[in-house]
């Protein structure tokens, strides 16, 4: 019983991490049709810039703001090259994943394949009790920024003028332009805003997933499939994907460890044979 | 052509020979790719994947198994089309970025299990051992031997794409409602496509078999989809010959930047973004378009009256 519960509990913290990687994904993808196939090497590339910072000025609340603003900043500028190819969905989508590859492979060359970890303050270190179980402090702690950010996003989406204008633009941004909404100024900050909450889950996700080069894709693979489950511009569609992938993992590993894949990515096939746009999705 | 790519052992030999030999076994690939991209208007990202199934059963049975290369061959080209047929049942409903994103999970499956099934795919060591029949042992004869069957895989595809069936597909590719609504199976069309198309690649993941003589999941990876997606693109998407060029160019820049730097997978990354901000229709596409322009304003000079 309490193995069940621990399990459900790592499903659950699991999945406040990929909530901040998908929701930023899912929010790009439906505002802007972009599907940004390097959101996985930014969220790597966050987790390094949080483990430099953290390290050297032996504060974990500095490399988390560090890695924010560095990925918003790689994000601005990735957004101007995809100014390049606008209007074309493949193309952008193809040039986000040669992106991606330098980024992975910049990556490696600043960091080689080593196993990195960032570091973590002393009052998230060592376990909690509760309920007769003992559980990590930091995967709880990341539970909790897990679901802040689920909160500040609701909020944001639904009671500020910019997320109005953001949910208006999912549906429709040629409208929303044509009644003197200047558009472009949106997409700017919702691929920062997208970009930041990347950065930040590199850094949670560095600290307990731990940071290594195929990191990014296997990061990415996972929002994939949240976005697909979800349906694309969903925040409730993001969280429940997030719920059902990282449970699907993590029972699927104790299961089925060798089929694990297997367990995520069936049922994922399954429900877009049903729902090719998700759970939340509407057709464009 | 023909004469010249029979003259390659003789003008390049040696290891510029395994070179080629493994330029047409991936042109391959890339035709196969473009014939789902360029004609059906789908773009996948799944093709590595059912290539290294291929290339995996292939060895499996050859050398973990010890059995006949023949029966290998059979075995690798029905998985490669068996895999293609669970990918196309789900996919080919999709459309677009949908399209592209699953097409990508599901490859990503295989290269799960093949990285993760270690009893039979041996996990990150991968699977080690000749598979190639005796009589194929001589590297020149293996060249000639793959030159044979990509020529008649080519001729294969180019009827494929010019036949009533070819052009229902680009039909769909330019408006499925439109072709739908003039009585065609739309569905059923795109998934004999997509079966046809995961042949190609099974055939060319079984002749990498041959050549390599070791598979693991890098074999299967994402990359893998990627680099045959870039060789068709760079080829030109829509051009099926394009993907010879493509691949031609990509595995001779491997190769000359491999032996410089380590940084290959950057310069696939940067040719990749340039390619799509610079020549999106490929270098095919972009002669022909060049080529028809000035077509068709000779064409009109001759029209207008002096």
């Amino acid at each position: 019983m309490s193995f069940t519960l621990f399990q459900i509990f790592n499903g659950l913290t699991f999945a406040a991490l990929l909530f901040l990687v998908a929701s930023g994904f899912t929010l790009i993808f439906g505002l802007m049709r972009i599907v940004n196939l390097a959101h996985g090497a930014m969220y790597l590339m966050g987790g390094y810039v949080a483990y430099v910072v953290a390290v050297s000025t032996q504060s974990f609340i500095l490399g988390v703001a560090a890695a924010a603003v560095a990925v918003a900043l790689l994000g601005l500028v990735e957004q101007s090259l995809l100014r390049f190819v606008k209007g074309a969905e493949l193309r952008q989508v193809l040039m986000t994943l040669g992106l991606a590859l330098m980024l992975n492979d910049a990556a490696l060359v600043i960091f080689g394949g080593d196993t990195f970890s960032v570091p973590t303050p002393q009052l998230l270190q060592g376990p909690l009790e509760f309920f007769g179980m003992t559980y990590p402090r930091y995967r709880l702690f990341v539970l909790l920024v897990g679901v802040i950010v689920l909160v500040l996003l609701w909020l944001l989406m639904n009671r500020t003028r910019l997320g109005a204008l953001i949910r208006a633009g999912v549906d429709d941004a040629e409208t929303v332009e044509a009644m003197g909404v200047n558009i472009r100024k949106v997409f700017v900050i919702t691929f920062m805003l997208g970009m930041a909450l990347a950065g930040v889950a590199g850094a949670m996700g560095g600290a307990f997933l731990s940071l290594y080069p195929t990191a990014d894709s296997e990061i990415l693979v996972f929002s994939l499939a949240v976005v697909i489950i979800g349906g694309r511009g969903s925040l409730a569609g993001a969280a429940l994907g997030s719920i059902a992938v990282a449970m699907l993992s993590t029972f699927g590993q104790v299961w089925f460890p060798e089929l694990a894949y297997f367990v995520i990515f069936g049922p994922m096939a399954l429900l877009l044979a049903f729902r090719p746009h998700g759970l939340f999705g509407r057709a464009v | 052509m023909v004469a010249l790519l029979a003259a390659v052992p003789a003008l390049f030999p040696g290891y510029q020979t395994s070179l080629a030999t493994l330029t047409l076994i991936y042109a391959l690939l890339a035709m196969s790719v473009d014939i789902l991209a360029g004609y059906a208007g789908r773009t996948p990202l799944c093709h590595g994947a059912i290539f290294g199934a291929a290339t995996y059963v292939v060895m499996y049975y050859v050398t973990s198994a010890g059995g006949n290369p023949w029966i290998g061959v059979a075995l690798g080209i029905a998985t490669a089309v068996a895999v293609s047929l669970i990918f196309a049942l789900l996919a080919v409903r999709t459309t677009g970025v949908y399209f592209l994103l699953l097409t990508l999970a599901l490859g990503m499956v295989v290269w799960g299990v093949c990285q993760r099934w270690t009893s039979v795919t041996g996990g990150e060591n991968g699977l080690r051992g000749n598979a190639r029949p005796e009589w194929l042992s001589d590297p020149v004869r293996f060249y000639y031997f793959v030159l044979v069957i990509g020529l008649l895989a080519s001729f294969v595809m180019w009827r494929f794409v010019r036949s009533p069936f070819g052009l229902a597909l680009k039909g769909i590719r330019e408006s499925e409602s439109r072709m739908r609504s003039l009585g065609y199976n739309t569905t059923a069309h795109l998934l004999l496509g997509f079966l046809f198309s995961g042949l190609m690649a099974g055939i060319s993941g079984v002749l990498y078999a041959f050549f390599n003589s070791f598979v693991s999941p890098s074999t299967v990876a994402l990359a893998q989809s990627v680099k045959g997606l870039l060789m068709a693109i760079i080829g030109g998407v829509g051009t099926l010959f394009g993907g010879v060029v493509g691949a031609g160019i990509i595995i001779l820049l491997e190769n000359v930047v491999s032996s410089y730097t380590e940084r290959w997978s950057m310069v696939l990354g940067l040719l990749f973004v340039l390619t799509m901000i610079f020549a999106p229709e490929g270098i095919v596409g972009k002669i022909r378009s060049l080529l028809g322009r000035r077509k068709t304003t000779k064409n009109q000079v001759s029209t207008q009256p002096a």
